[in-house]
């Protein structure tokens, strides 16, 4: 009877709907809503205060043409690449940090601290270090014996790869920690029959650490790749996308087009570009890692 | 042999920490230099005068605003998203309804979504609501964005959670709303504290949005008022350094005292994506 009273509490309409109901308001109001509504504006000539004027797919299809946007998805794309190999190193790290290392949990935190820190802070740092004249990266190259160092953010040649430094030093901790605490979660047992089997610690490292944390790897790569084709903060506050649009991204072009030349119609339609590129990059990436366990299983 | 292995691993991993620290120690210590030091003397020797009127300097000019607004901002959007992430899990993992599943897999899908998609029409909907320049646009934005996180590291929490709990406070006569509010939600404080960790550092480090709805210094956060500041002080070093140090001050503060509660907040958003 207890039970009866139980369910009936539990599967009553009007409470289901008191709890559920401010998250799911926000949700479809601030979230869901919007992306459709981004997609629609796509198909206006709009300048975000007037009217708006329906002018099909005439948007998207200068998206599509738009040399200075395949520029910026150039941009995107390499610095997902960049991430996507910066995980060789922290997977690097993070095996060794897992090895038996006194302090391994101090130094873990270490790591994690510029990850805590804005976006907004990092690059006003960042470009402290850059400055051509009184930087610490010029102070150290010219007492070094480098005469003429580099003037690495207004150097369109330099630029990309000087925005990347940051953002490795910014979720390294990130992805150290959740490597570590897969490392940590094998079996001590298997490693120790392997190095009784005289397995040495590379071959442990790439036979049996390795594989058993599969999964957990190509989560971080569609965390790196994904995250890396939405950047925008740090590379809004470090160089705007300059010099001369030789660091701008796919959310800063959009950004710029809505907020500096006010073309909120073109810019909604580069908008959703943005989002039918990340959902399609995350749907290929997680089903290449899917076939592969299958096949390895 | 296996002693020289383990110097080496060391000093791998020392070489990593120093890497992350290092431009942190260098903010600092030009935070308190004047800027003919930083340009002349070696960039980590320590000043020789401590300069904290660097600090003076940059509160008196005004970011004691920001801090506030970030500070209320902040707080006011992680009382909303713990409350409304822990009422939603609590009617998906323990009430029965049809709906659920779908519902839950459209949090799910709020995971991914790439917030500059959604920026313009955002901007156009509080426009229309006259809520362009307000705060509590600000507010419930950073809400809806952190609801899906949170419910999905509350989730695991309230699945492990013991039935017998509410058959016992129904049984005995116990309001449903009592049971929640009384019951359930006090047994979750230890996730509830991760997930205000986790709400906390996105909250205070959000830029995007501030920079697109507000346009008030009064009602600017730290993120985009240092933007100003830092355009103001261009060549002032040491007030450039201290504005830094105010504006990343509470989140290190939190992380000293609450490491762990971070790592593990910081461990289960990997899921994230």
């Amino acid at each position: 009877m207890g039970l009866n009273v139980m369910n009936k509490v539990m599967s009553n309409k009007l409470y289901i709907a008191f709890y559920i109901a401010p998250a799911f308001i926000l949700l479809m109001v601030l979230i869901f809503i919007p992306l459709l509504l981004s997609g629609y504006y796509g198909l206006m000539d709009w300048d975000g205060i007037g009217e708006k004027t329906f002018i099909g797919l005439d948007n998207y299809i200068e998206g599509i043409q738009d040399k200075l946007f395949w520029n910026s998805a150039l941009h995107s794309f390499l610095l997902a690449l960049f991430s996507a190999l910066s995980l060789i190193i922290y997977l690097a790290v993070s095996i060794i940090l897992a090895s038996k290392i006194k302090g391994a949990d101090l130094l873990r935190k270490i790591y994690l601290i510029p990850m805590l820190l804005s976006s907004v802070a990092i690059a006003q740092l960042w470009v402290k270090v850059y400055n051509p004249s009184n930087g610490i990266l010029n102070s150290f190259l010219r007492t070094i014996g480098v005469e003429n160092p580099p003037s690495w953010l207004a150097d369109p040649s330099l630029v990309l790869f000087a925005i990347f430094v940051p953002i490795l030093w910014q979720y390294a901790g990130f992805y150290i920690l959740i490597y570590y605490a897969a490392l940590k979660n094998i079996p001590e047992s298997l490693i120790e029959a392997a190095r009784i089997d005289g397995a040495t610690p590379f071959q442990i490292a790439m036979r049996i650490k390795l594989p058993l944390i599969k999964e957990i790897v190509s989560v971080t790569i569609v965390l790196a790749i994904v995250g890396s084709l939405k950047y925008f903060d740090l590379i809004y506050v470090m160089t705007a996308g300059g010099p001369n649009g030789a660091s701008e991204v796919m959310a800063s072009y959009m950004y710029k087009l809505a907020f500096s030349s006010y073309n909120f119609g073109y810019g909604s339609a580069i908008g959703f570009l943005l989002l039918i590129i990340t959902l399609i990059v995350t749907l290929i990436i997680r089903k290449v890692t899917e076939t592969k366990e299958k096949l390895e299983y | 042999m296996k002693r020289v292995g383990y110097f080496f691993l060391y000093l791998a991993l020392i070489v990593v920490a120093l890497f992350q620290i290092l431009p942190l120690i260098w903010l600092f210590l030009f935070s308190l230099k004047s800027n003919q030091e930083i340009f002349a003397g070696s960039p980590f020797s320590l000043p020789s005068e401590f300069r904290w009127e660097n600090y003076q300097k940059v509160w008196d000019g005004g970011i004691g605003t920001y801090f506030l607004n970030s500070v209320w901002i902040t707080i006011a959007a992680i009382i909303f998203t713990v409350l409304f992430a822990s009422m939603a899990a609590f009617a998906l993992t323990r009430m029965k309804w049809k709906l659920s599943g779908l519902v839950l897999g459209l949090f799910m899908i709020g995971l991914m979504i790439p917030i500059h998609s959604a920026l313009i029409p955002l901007y156009s909907m509080f426009l229309s609501v006259d809520m362009i320049d307000n705060p509590w646009s600000i507010v419930i934005t950073y809400t809806a964005y952190n609801l899906p996180i949170t419910l999905m590291i509350l989730l695991g929490f309230y699945y492990t959670l013991p039935h017998e709990v509410e058959e016992a406070a129904i049984i005995d006569g116990c309001s449903i709303h009592r049971m929640f509010f009384r019951i359930i939600l006090p047994m979750t404080t230890p996730i509830m504290a991760t997930t205000v960790v986790i709400n906390m550092i996105y909250n205070w480090n959000e830029f995007v949005f501030v920079n697109t709805f507000i346009s008030s210094e009064k009602y600017k956060t730290l993120t985009v008022g240092i933007q100003n500041f830092i355009g103001q002080y261009m060549t002032d070093w040491g007030a450039i350094g201290a504005t830094l140090i105010i504006s990343v001050f509470p989140i290190i503060i939190a992380f000293i005292f609450f490491s762990n509660k971070v790592v593990e907040g910081i461990s289960s958003s990997a899921v994230k994506g």
